[in-house]
């Protein structure tokens, strides 16, 4: 099957089942999604296909054909090749108010902050709760991710007058 | 106690440039751009999968395995058995009860039976399925009273107290005087359901023999030190010739303290094989691995005299083991050990028995042992003050302990803060005038807690450091660190960034950190009793002080000034007389490398000696101790049941808060795991064996929508013998909450939760027995809208 992940197009060669988190995961050696639960509770699997939120274990690799899927590698990349410096801001963001403790369910969770802020630039708290709810974070108990996204729309407003 | 474990809480260079700072952590970059790796993400050349057959059986001998049509599948490589992985072990050397793999019988289901090493997991599965083992079954125990009652047939035949775990029973003062001669005594019955860690990450491990036969480890576990020792008792292979490292870790709470099956069995597949083994626990088989929190059912009596000072406390309490000991040693000691602060009692007497039933066996969750009985004995305290009419901050203030004191079981405090923190969430969540004024249906509830900064008994008894770093400093003016502590998340490894960079002076990205690879590290004892910043901080600040003298006179050589001139500021060296003259610290390094030869230092830590004289005196003791104060408001849907958290003030006396950013992550995240065990986790087991809900779905963890605002508050009492005076952050916190919510319901609706979780049923049940009682005593009042 032929699948375009952050901007790269591949050709992969994996059993019919496999999901789209498996063909990350153990063909492109994208590990930045992970497998926290492999049955769509957790969110940690979380990618942008065509910009939406997709829980990768749940969705068959071949459905990702013809669409673009972005994981947590190709935030900097793509922030880069569009002018910017550093990470992207929403993982700066994320690093700078702490939200990262163990990690593990963060890269799902910044994907789904990505996805809101294309979105609605400047999301309400209550917004931000809401978008992230398929994203289960045990170490944090939410705070400071949700600062995290709220700083990261702060800094993309100032950054776009 | 060696002067290398004391260094005082004043900045090394006149005043601190990083310790109090939000910097960011050493690794949230790495994280926040998917590079950092955990162990699933370990590929290796050849690596086989490896899968587990698990028991079906709650409790029965093991008459036969027949595993000949997995072996002969295609792919298949190797399967094992309990006979290849016969020798017991256990975290505690006292109570070493279990194997790699069921030897003879099954003691709960999911217990791992045989495993099988494949090509690819495809194919290790289709090998488990095609194992057949047959059964007799046993009685089984689901019940811990049956467990305490009856022995025959027993859960662990060589145990000589039949189904009883352990039983401690220790008692302080005249308590049965001094509860007869109480104004007030309250009586009451508490019961803590069994919940689980539930870390995002499963269980994971990489096992790789080389053929020079040193066997590399890669696994998710908190606690490199011991897996290392472990893997060595079990497999027979000298300890110098194994090699355990801890990838960056996805979460664990105290659920990945154990040494587990899948290192064991990792470790010999790939021995039998020549090829490097992957297992990684489905999530399902991490609620079957469990160890999380131990359902304890208590009995309290608490008497106090009119003022509302304490004369005595009495517990009695049972422990709901599951099928192995793990720690549970230390949790029935820590069950009563740990409740004598933050308030002063004259009495105490506790009576606590683990028993061993057929469940996956329980072990140590945040606040091990203690948040249990800091529950019961929180919400009795707010009864007390109901009977007495005081206000429940008020009866919490007449008792406080203070600071420099001694609890009634002999355990020494130092540093104490909270008295500040009852003051601030006294203050932030409008107590005084919000207290029984927000209506019917809502509340404010309030609780404290204290808890340990490690402990001084290391869990295998010997004489060596309980933390150790090295430092290796050079001419490219970096320094790294060589740490064995297990960084889970909390931040350890960025704590020992700051401390090395605010001791030598120099900027942080000039120190990198290496941790928890035996090969590489000094033995630290890991992640858990919260003993990394107090302990491993005091290391890395022994080890500083000793190189730091090499550098300050390589300069002060150069420059041919007094030593004390010469000061390290943020990566630069300034002479405090002459503002002119500066030079670049990793210069400073070269002339100091120059002079001395090559750079390095170790450094240690001991705790000091500590604990009552008595037999378990010292099962609790720790250097320091933190303390937390919870207010929280609720809601309560009479009609539904349903409680909602709204707010949670958290103060906390963390001592000095080496990154207050980090600190008040660990007190939301401690906050947000108690209101969860409060209000929706229940881990349970259905009397046949299997567990009620194996998935992140059934075992309700909170979303963001469920999780309440939380008002993070810190308190420094800055504690002598701390890094700088810090002291713990990641547990303490933890334990108000889950008391304070049944105060707070108490508050809206007077009705006295006094059994977890607190589900609407519960909450429903508890309203219609307040309002038929009501009816038999007023019957015109129980007609009105209450």
């Amino acid at each position: 099957m032929q699948l375009t992940v952050n901007g790269d197009v591949h050709e992969v060669d994996a059993p019919d089942h496999w999901t789209l988190l498996e063909v990350l995961r153990y063909r492109l050696g994208l590990t930045g999604s992970k497998q926290g639960c492999d049955k769509g509770d957790c969110g940690a699997c979380t990618v942008l296909v065509d910009g939406e939120p997709m829980i990768s274990c749940l969705m068959l690799a071949r459905e990702a054909e013809g669409r673009a899927v972005t994981t947590i590698e190709g935030l900097m990349p793509a922030h880069l090749a569009a002018g910017g410096s550093g990470a992207d801001p929403v993982q700066e963001a994320f690093d700078r108010t702490g939200a990262l403790q163990c990690g593990f369910c963060q890269s799902g969770t910044m994907l789904s902050a990505r996805a809101l802020l294309h979105a609605n630039p400047n999301p309400t708290e209550a917004e931000v709760r809401s978008a992230l709810a398929g994203n289960l974070c045990r170490c944090t108990g939410y705070t400071q991710i949700l600062q995290a996204v709220l700083l990261a729309a702060a800094v993309a407003s100032k950054e776009t007058p | 106690m060696a002067a290398r474990d004391i260094h005082g809480i004043e900045p090394p260079w006149g005043e601190f440039r990083h310790v109090g700072r939000r910097s960011r952590k050493v690794d949230g970059l790495a994280k926040a751009t998917g590079a950092a790796v955990y162990t699933d993400d370990i590929v290796l050349p050849g690596m086989l999968h490896a899968k587990l057959l698990r028991s079906t059986q709650a409790h029965a001998r093991i008459s036969g395995i027949d595993a000949e049509r997995a072996r002969q599948l295609p792919g298949v490589l190797g399967v094992i058995t309990g006979e290849d992985l016969p020798v017991k072990y256990g975290i505690l050397p006292w109570t070493q009860d279990e194997t790699a793999l069921a030897v003879g019988k099954v003691r709960h289901v999911g217990e791992p039976v045989a495993a099988v090493a494949a090509i690819d997991e495809d194919t290790a599965n289709a090998a488990v399925k095609l194992i057949r083992v047959e059964y007799e079954p046993l009685h089984a125990y689901i019940d811990p009273f049956e467990s305490l009652s009856r022995h025959d047939p027993s859960i662990h035949e060589d145990h000589k107290t039949g189904n009883i775990s352990k039983h401690v029973h220790l008692s302080f003062g005249e308590v049965d005087a001094a509860l007869s001669g109480a104004d007030a005594v309250v009586e009451g019955d508490y019961f803590f359901h069994g919940t689980t860690h539930a870390p995002i990450e499963p269980h994971c491990a990489v096992a790789r023999y080389g053929a020079d036969g040193v066997l590399t480890v890669w696994s998710s576990t908190q606690i490199t030190h011991y897996v290392h020792r472990t893997l060595a008792h079990v497999l027979g292979i000298p300890a110098h010739r194994i090699r355990v490292i801890q990838p960056c870790l996805g979460g664990a709470f105290g659920g990945k303290s154990d040494p587990f099956s899948l290192e064991f069995v990792t470790a010999k597949l790939s021995m039998l094989t020549g090829r490097p083994v992957k297992l990684l626990y489905t999530r399902e088989e991490v609620f079957y691995t469990h160890r999380g929190r131990h359902p304890m059912h208590m009995r309290y009596r608490t008497g106090a005299a009119r003022d509302g000072r304490l004369a005595a406390v009495d517990a009695k309490i049972v422990i709901d083991g599951g099928a192995y000991s793990s720690f549970g040693l230390v949790t029935t000691y820590y069950a009563g050990q740990l409740l004598t602060g933050p308030y002063d009692f004259p009495a105490y007497r506790f009576d606590s028995t683990r028993v061993f039933t057929n469940k996956p066996a329980c072990g140590p969750k945040r606040g091990h042992g203690s948040v249990q009985p800091r529950f019961a004995f929180e919400v009795q305290l707010d009864e007390l003050a109901e009977k007495l009419k005081l206000d429940p901050i008020e009866i919490r203030r007449r008792n406080l302990i203070g600071a420099r004191a001694t609890t009634v079981n002999g355990q020494r405090i130092t540093s104490n803060g909270v008295a500040k923190c009852l003051d601030f969430v006294e203050k932030e969540s409008g107590w005084t005038s919000r207290r029984g004024r927000l209506g019917y249906g809502r509340g404010l509830g309030v609780a404290a807690s204290m808890y340990i900064s490690g402990t001084n008994y290391p869990i295998y008894p010997n004489p060596m450091p309980q933390a150790a770093v090295q430092l290796k400093i050079d001419r490219s003016g970096l320094v790294t660190v060589f740490s064995g502590a297990n960084d889970i998340g909390q931040g350890s490894n960025s704590v020992a960034q700051y401390l090395v960079a605010e001791e030598l002076g120099l900027a942080l990205d000039q120190v990198r950190v290496v941790s928890a690879d035996t090969d590489l590290c000094p033995v630290d004892l890991g992640a858990y009793s919260s003993r990394e910043t107090f302990m491993v901080g005091n290391a890395l600040i022994d080890a500083c002080r000793k190189i730091r003298p090499q550098l300050v006179q390589a300069v002060a050589a150069k420059w041919q000034v007094d030593a004390a001139r010469v000061r390290f500021v943020d990566g630069v060296v300034m002479d405090l007389q002459d503002a002119s003259r500066t030079m670049k610290a990793a210069e400073a390094i070269c002339l100091a490398e120059e002079k001395f030869d090559t750079l390095g230092a170790t450094g240690a830590y001991n705790t000091p000696t500590l604990g009552g004289d008595y037999r378990g005196g010292t099962i609790g003791a720790s250097p320091a101790y933190s303390f937390t104060a919870h207010a929280v408001e609720v809601s309560v849907d009479v009609e539904t049941g349903r409680i909602t958290c709204h707010n949670v003030w958290i103060a906390h006396d963390c001592g000095r808060a080496l990154n207050p950013m980090l600190v008040a992550g660990q007190m939301e995240g401690s906050a947000y795991m108690g209101v969860a065990e409060a209000l929706m986790e229940n881990h349970d087991v259905h009397p046949s064996g299997l567990h009620k809900g194996p998935s992140l779905l059934d075992y309700r963890i909170p979303t963001s929508l469920d999780t309440p605002a939380f008002h993070s508050l810190i308190v420094e009492s800055l504690d002598p013998e701390g890094p700088y005076g810090a002291k713990e952050a990641g547990e303490g916190p933890l334990h108000p909450s889950i008391p304070a919510i049944s105060n707070a319901v108490f508050d809206a609706v007077g009705i006295r939760l006094r059994r977890l979780p607190f589900t609407p049923g519960r909450v429903l049940e508890a309203l219609r027995a307040r309002e038929s009682a009501a009816a038999k005593s007023e019957p015109a009042l129980a007609a009105g809208t209450r």
